[in-house]
């Protein structure tokens, strides 16, 4: 059904959706058609919806017991783990939820790299997306700095002090940014007022987001453009919403697991300790999802240039639809995309590793090397292989290959390898 | 199925990598104990509780502060569950400051159950003219502030030797084999017999050790058996709920051809 031939049942349904077609949005949610042969890597996008809902709301309890004051950060804190009714677990909740979140948006941001989702007409969805994923670790980093124990303090340190290698003004913005000559209580205050507001604009661009989403509508496994609605779609309505409800019940048993039994295991044991500039802990390392970002920094030997490639490396991805030249979405008809992505999967896990390490020896070189098949990767391999690659034969629907509309025989036999990939 | 398997290796290597922190050239392999508040149903086991406050406020608490505590704590559920009565006394052990009176006068009182663990020293500073420079960290939370923090205390305790030939301690500094850099200012303090157990439990270095350790764990997560108790509620109501769900989910998509 089209969205304008929708009419409310009721009468004051019909007065007021005239007015405010608050109706037809709710009808549109609800008919819109969705590819019927959406995977279970297509169900993060509402698990992403329930982490930002679940963040906003355990942060805006813990907003209330929380005080931002470098001397009292960390006893009320410690406040809410313990005298608070149920603080303990509304703070597990917020801080492994932080985890989950990325858990959620990476798996989100490789299914789009996967399918090609980012190609045309979709362009706009994933810069949309990008600028969510920036933001989204703006917002992680300076949470992670609100407890002031050892690691938000010198990580809160160590990051801010990247704008520094900015030329000429570099000192003056980080004293300005710090509000001091060193992190102190005037960063902590502006690091909780733009805690609290960031996720609020992240949950604008989520509706953004959704909003581009919904013009193309959704890529599917097999990335071809589909009619709709049509045999190839169901509406969202009940088939995907009980889909992403099954998966996001599985997803919360992973996420009551970290919060239930190892509540601190994503964390780093150093920031149960409260801050102290005087002292400097042993090896200051980021959240494990900045990981790759930080051992790209690090893996640069000049300040300056090695935040130039860290923004760099989210840079590209931004431009990413225009860098990958192949007209075929699906990696499942890219035979040799497909062993780039997966190289490109352990590259980004090897970068994570190295952020951990210390940047010395071996796992400098490492860093360096992944460092360089990183940018390799979207800047020299992706446009060269959207022309020199031979892609298979791509169907003309979802339900064609069930229709069996493949009279060459070879086809069919690649329509069945098709299929089993799915 | 590969994909899952997929998903579940980067899971394990993620965790890995926070649990894989850079360590000294020289530490130790850590003494493992089989906690009792480890594992899906984990409890403290109350006695050792008990006695491990007993440790901490014969031995620790001398040097140690652990400020994020109260005396009410000891009573409450899931902790060492002292009577009201008896952490009253414990309290009124103690004296703190109040004040000021009708007179503006601050005075001191015996501590009541609403209090704060009291500070064996006025401030940090002080803490550290005593103890040669080094403070002593406070303990509320100090387990988690601690890589695999109760091995490490219940190590720490246990580790101290003659340091080896070539290496020379200063006046005031101890050798440990767990300490990162091997050197410690705490003199080793535990003892066999250092204390009298009330309940009459052996008091070998071993045992105190892990009495004060189980101790320390609950300080640092008072509510640590709450927590597994509703992890698997919650988790279990999860489960059965994906039964569900699933089977809800297999009969709407059996109204079209295609799989779920």
């Amino acid at each position: 059904m089209s969205d304008h031939d929708y009419q409310p049942s009721s009468k004051l349904g019909k007065w007021f959706n005239d007015r405010l077609p608050l109706l037809t949005l709710s009808n549109h949610l609800k008919e819109y058609p969705t590819p019927k042969n959406l995977n279970y890597w297509w169900t993060f996008g509402g698990i992403l919806t329930f982490c930002l809902i679940t963040q906003i709301i355990t942060g805006i309890i813990l907003g209330m017991h929380y005080i931002a004051h470098a001397d009292l950060a960390f006893e009320s804190v410690e406040h809410i783990m313990r005298d608070v009714n149920y603080g303990w677990l509304i703070r597990y909740v917020h801080a492994n939820g932080a985890s989950m979140f990325f858990l959620a948006v990476y798996i989100h941001i490789f299914r789009a790299l996967y399918y090609g989702s980012y190609k045309s007409p979709r362009e706009v969805i994933w810069i949309i997306g990008m600028i969510i994923y920036f933001l989204m670790m703006a917002t992680a980093f300076m949470g992670y700095v609100l407890p002031w124990g050892q690691m938000s303090f010198w990580g809160a340190t160590v990051i801010t002090n990247l704008f520094s290698a900015i030329p000429l003004v570099g000192e003056s913005i980080t004293n300005w940014m710090w509000g001091g000559y060193a992190v102190d209580n005037p960063t902590l205050t502006r690091f909780f007022s733009l805690h609290y507001l960031l996720p609020f604009l992240i949950l604008g661009l989520v509706i953004l987001h959704i909003w581009a989403l919904h013009v193309p509508g959704n890529n599917n496994p097999i990335g071809i453009d589909l009619k709709k609605p049509s045999k190839d779609t169901v509406p969202f309505h009940p088939y995907i919403v009980i889909k992403d409800l099954f998966a996001l019940l599985l997803f919360l048993i992973v996420f009551a697991f970290f919060v239930f039994y190892s509540p601190n295991i994503l964390g780093h044991a150093d920031n149960y300790i409260e801050a102290n500039p005087l002292v400097t802990p042993a090896h200051i390392v980021p959240e494990w999802y900045l990981l790759p970002f930080y051992a790209i920094l690090r893996s640069i030997p000049d300040k300056l240039f090695g935040v130039i490639a860290m923004f760099a490396s989210i840079f590209v991805l931004v431009i990413l639809p225009w860098l990958d030249t192949s007209k075929v979405r699906s990696a499942i008809f890219r035979p040799i995309y497909k062993q780039f992505y997966w190289f490109l999967v352990a590259d980004v896990i090897i970068l994570g590793y190295m952020g951990a390490m210390p940047a010395e020896g071996t796992y400098l070189v490492i860093a360096r090397v992944a460092t360089g098949y990183y940018f390799i990767h979207f800047l020299i391999i992706l446009p060269f292989l959207g022309f020199k690659e031979k892609t298979l034969e791509v169907p003309l629907s979802i339900a064609e290959p069930v229709l069996g509309g493949f009279p060459n025989e070879a086809a069919t036999k690649d329509t069945y390898n098709i299929r089993k990939n799915l | 199925m590969k994909k899952i398997l997929k998903l579940l290796f980067v899971l394990v290597l993620l965790i890995n990598f926070n649990n894989q922190k850079v360590m000294a050239k020289n530490s130790q392999e850590l003494l493992k104990v089989n906690w009792s508040f480890k594992s899906f149903f984990g409890k403290f086991d109350r006695s050792s509780l008990q006695r491990g406050y007993q440790v901490y406020n014969e031995v620790c608490a001398s040097c140690h502060s652990a400020k994020y505590l109260s005396y009410r704590n000891l009573t409450e559920k899931g902790g060492p569950e002292f009577s009201e009565a008896e952490a009253k006394a414990i309290a009124s052990n103690f004296e703190v400051m109040d004040g000021p009176d009708s007179n503006g006068e601050m005075f001191t009182r015996p501590a009541r159950l609403s209090d704060k663990f009291v500070m064996p020293y006025a401030n940090e500073e002080a803490a550290k003219s005593a103890n040669g420079g080094a403070y002593p960290p406070d303990m509320s939370v100090l387990v988690k502030a601690r890589k695999d923090g109760a091995n490490y205390i219940y190590s720490l305790l246990l580790g101290y030797e003659d340091p080896p030939a070539d290496i020379k301690l200063d006046d005031g500094v101890y050798y440990n084999k767990y300490m990162y850099g091997n050197k410690i200012k705490m003199s080793a303090p535990l003892s066999d017999n250092l204390i009298e157990y009330s309940d009459g439990t052996e008091a070998t270095t071993e045992q105190m050790s892990k009495d004060v350790v189980n101790f320390l764990m609950w300080a640092a997560e008072p509510h640590l058996e709450q927590r597994h108790k509703f992890g698997f509620r919650v988790i279990l109501y999860l489960l059965i709920l994906s039964v569900l769900v699933y089977f809800s989910m297999k009969k709407i998509w059996s109204r079209i051809e295609s799989k779920v």
